[in-house]
């Protein structure tokens, strides 16, 4: 087939259980241009720099067509994720101040114990149960339950964030369909009403301050000031969105790995010191995020012989640079003991996942609780079912259920 | 490794950063024989970049920097002496307790010391220091822990800065005094040397440039001042001398090496040379007393005393020691190194004094956030990030690809091109603070008169 219709392919809904063999066949063509006029990358080292080059965007304001530019970015304050430097680096340090190093080394740490506590209670309440769906009963819960208490968002109010999130996704979904206007209408929709909600939570928190993250963010008083509420608005949204769907895809793809793979499964088991290592593997394995569909070159950019223009839409399919054999050795092989693995499964570069050592604490300790739990189990269905969205791929569900 | 592993006995004098590491690797590298490290200071191997900064600040103790260790590496220690000469010939290192050590590969990873101050009886005075050692720092700490009423740094380079940077930090009165024309100009250059003047001046430093220390003023064997080649003085408690560093060759002399005052020369494959320029088979060198010769700098020899180069030299070095021939790897590590002082991380990579031109590629010193790139004849050599160190592989991928200088425009941070500049780089000779990346030429460092002894009959006989 034509590399100028990958891209479709890719975000095509039939392929979302696995994409994996159309990766191998872009990265086979080289940097190629789709016949919408966008630029699509898969190979590790021209991802890698694109990722580095500070020509290249975040920002798809740039963007040379203006109906290519998703619809909540057009107005209104965006967060860090989709800024350049020098605002996307003020933002961004403003909000590492109370999240970690060097002002704030203990905040992850501190959530070990609950983010422990939070795991075995999952696993407890499925201890007598037959079919579990991982998904539901553990990979969500967890994640969403620490990242209120970081934030300090109320517990009650978790179901009326779901609802949000969920629009929010659907709304920067790339996968092609007739609905993408209503879609992208709904998301910005819960993208405000997400915004407000942690304004007034900000508001809160400036009155009656407890020990969140939001807290120390709205009276902090560093050198580059406090954020504006508009941009507490933006960066509060992002984090609470950010802070844990990804990890419900990382922990999900974990569990189903472990089950596909046997031999790794008791490595695992076994050795349960491995983890660190085992979870790097699966964010080049089966990473969380597949594709950044934002970035534009502010200036003609030359990668591999092809001439990537100012103002083009530029892919990087990051999920295909994590299995590029000329990067790594056996990419298609899951090996939780893998070395010299810098995979993209948090990017690289400036923009590298804010979020990443709580994401790895997460997925190390969830997954240590759960794989002894896994010993009687396997999947209900292989491949289970996916969630529409071709850039944050994951399960909808997993299910498991006992052998035997 | 391939093969079968390498049998014999291994020595490493020098138990800092490079030894340890390289002792790592040793072991790594399946190494199971008899491995001996010998270190001038009685301590374990420690960390030295905290000396100058957390340490000053009272926010770890001098006793409490030891490296981590990768792993176990079973060697014999021999700390609190020094190494005294190598008897090539029998392969030993004598010891100054009298020891010899025999070998079959050595490694040399001696390192260097602080330049003393040059008057002996003005160096004695009570409150004159220098900073190269935890014992070192633990006596500047004290020192600053009383509460001085003015501290005198000589020397403006990134030891002498980040010391008055503690010192200020601290609320001390600083006054530095620097022979070039700003501070950190021998690393850096020109535009970033100006730079670096008013960061301190903003930060209450008395920065005194284009003048030397004439003398120490001293008062019943204690500091009491200095004066200044201007006819100026100052009054202080304490001078801390940081007139860059010293290499530890001198314990070489009769060895017949490369060894002098600019180092070790090796290598790519760090093996030493010997004085006629022949690489020797048993005899390895690695870390701030090596200098070797580079393919991004036109293999002109170089010595850098970079934290970073300790550990990839070592590394580098100690698979070669046990590897044979095609399985030997070129020490190729692109230099970097960094610093902080006055609330700035200031990264390199690259030889920044390897270039003719600068241009400020993203950022600006205004805002104190930039990457300064630095070109050589139209290509990229070199770049400075200042509270932008996220950047720093960008330009290292230029600089291995020797990219065309000026960089390309467009980054976001920097829209319109920014014009490039001379990059200043003073000859190391004008500055008080040694650079500490020195580009040593490619000559061996000794220069040899051929003495041809004609073989006469009147000689042939006495024979």
């Amino acid at each position: 087939m034509s590399p100028e219709t990958l891209y479709q392919r890719i975000t095509d809904y039939a392929n979302r259980a696995n994409p994996y063999p159309l990766y191998a066949e872009l990265r086979e063509n080289g940097v190629t241009r789709q016949a919408d006029g966008s630029y699509l990358v898969g190979t590790y080292h021209e991802i890698a720099a694109l990722l580095h080059d500070p020509r290249i965007s975040s920002d798809s304001r740039n963007r040379a067509d203006p109906s290519t530019v998703p619809m909540f970015r057009r107005n209104s304050q965006q967060a860090f994720i989709g800024l350049d430097d020098p605002e996307h680096d003020r933002l961004r340090r403003i909000a590492m101040r109370p999240f970690g190093p060097p002002h704030s080394p203990g905040r992850i740490d501190a959530l070990r114990a609950d983010i422990t506590r939070i795991s075995d209670g999952l696993i407890d309440e499925f201890r007598d149960k037959d079919r579990i769906d991982v998904v539901e009963d553990f990979a969500y819960p967890l994640p969403v339950t620490v990242i209120c208490r970081l934030l300090g968002v109320p517990h009650e109010d978790m179901p009326q964030l779901r609802a949000w999130t969920n629009a929010v996704i659907a709304g920067v979904d790339v996968t092609p369909g007739k609905d993408e206007e209503s879609r992208q209408r709904a998301g910005q929709d819960a993208r405000a009403a997400m915004g407000e909600y942690m304004g007034d939570l900000s508001d809160k928190r400036r009155e009656n301050p407890s020990d969140d993250m939001l807290s120390a963010l709205v009276h902090d008083s560093g050198p580059d000031g406090r954020l504006t509420r508009a941009e507490l608005m933006a960066t509060g949204t992002l984090l609470l969105i950010a802070g844990h769907e990804t990890t419900v895809n990382l922990i999900t793809n974990g569990a189903l790995t472990f089950l596909r793979f046997p031999d790794a499964y008791r490595l695992l088991r076994d050795k349960p010191e491995l983890m660190p290592r085992a979870v790097e593997e699966l964010l080049r394995y089966e990473p969380p995020v597949h594709l950044l569909p934002q970035r534009t070159p502010l200036a003609d950019v030359e990668i591999s012989d092809v001439t990537v223009p100012k103002g083009a839409p530029l892919i990087l399919v990051l999920a295909a640079g994590n299995r590029d054999p000329l990067r790594f050795d056996d990419p298609d092989h899951f090996d939780p003991t893998r070395e010299d693995n810098q995979h993209f499964g948090f990017g690289s570069g400036v923009h590298n996942c804010f979020g990443a050592p709580l994401a790895r604490v997460e997925a190390q300790i969830a997954l240590n609780a759960l794989v002894p739990r896994l010993e009687d189990f396997q999947l209900s269905e292989d491949p289970p079912p996916y969630r529409r969205s071709p850039i944050l791929r994951g399960p909808r569900h997993l299910p498991i259920e006992r052998v035997g | 490794m391939t093969g079968k592993p390498w049998k014999g006995r291994i020595v490493i004098v020098g138990a800092s950063l490079a030894g340890l590491r390289a002792a790592e690797t040793l072991r790594d590298e399946g190494f199971t024989g008899p491995l001996t490290l010998v270190g001038e200071e009685p301590h374990l191997p420690y960390d030295r970049p905290p000396l100058s900064k957390q340490v000053l600040l009272g926010r770890t103790r001098a006793t409490e920097i030891g490296l981590p260790r990768r792993r176990d590496v079973d060697a014999r220690w021999k700390l609190g002496v020094r190494a005294g000469a190598i008897d090539p010939i029998e392969k030993k290192v004598i010891l100054a307790d009298g020891e010899l050590l025999p070998f079959d590969r050595l490694l040399i990873a001696t390192g260097t010391r602080a330049r003393p101050w040059p008057d002996p009886v003005e160096a004695r005075l009570d409150g004159v220091l220098t900073l190269r050692t935890s014992d070192d720092a633990a006596q500047l700490a004290e020192r600053l822990d009383a509460g001085p009423r003015r501290v005198l740094v000589i020397g403006a380079g990134f030891t002498g800065s980040e010391i008055a940077s503690a010192c200020r930090e601290r609320g001390l009165e600083v006054t530095v005094a620097e022979r070039g024309p700003s501070p950190l100009v021998g690393a850096l250059g020109g535009a970033l040397g100006a730079f670096a003047a008013k960061l301190q001046r903003a930060h209450g430093v008395d920065l005194r440039c284009g003048v030397t220390v004439t003398s120490l003023k001293g008062r019943d064997g204690r500091l009491t001042g200095a004066e200044f080649s201007d006819g100026s003085r100052i009054e202080a408690d304490v001078a801390v001398v940081a007139l860059g560093a010293v290499r530890n060759t001198e314990w070489l002399a009769g060895s017949g090496l490369a060894a002098g005052p600019r180092g070790v020369a090796c290598d790519a494959g760090c093996r030493a040379f010997n004085m006629y320029g022949i690489v020797t088979d048993d005899v390895f060198v690695a870390g701030d007393v090596a200098r070797f010769p580079h393919p991004l700098f036109e293999y002109q020899m170089l010595a850098l005393e970079h934290w970073g180069n300790a550990v990839a030299q070592a590394e580098v070095a100690a698979h070669n020691m046990v590897s044979t021939g095609p399985h030997r790897r070129p020490h190729l590590a692109v230099p970097a190194f960094w610093s902080s002082q006055f609330g700035l991380n200031i990264k390199s990579i690259g030889v920044p004094t390897f270039s003719d031109h600068v241009v400020i590629a993203q950022g600006s010193l205004r805002e104190r956030r930039l990457v300064a790139v630095y070109g050589y004849r139209g290509r990229i050599t070199a770049a400075v990030t200042v509270n932008r160190a996220k950047w720093l592989e960008h330009y290292q991928y230029l600089i291995e690809t020797a990219a065309p200088f000026p960089p390309e425009s467009g980054a976001a941070d920097r829209p319109d091109s920014a014009a490039s500049v001379p990059s200043d780089v003073p000859d190391p000779q004008l500055l008080s603070h040694g650079p500490t990346v020195a580009l040593t030429g490619h000559l061996p460092d000794r220069r040899l008169t051929l003495v041809r002894h004609e073989p006469t009959p009147t000689a042939a006989h006495r024979r």
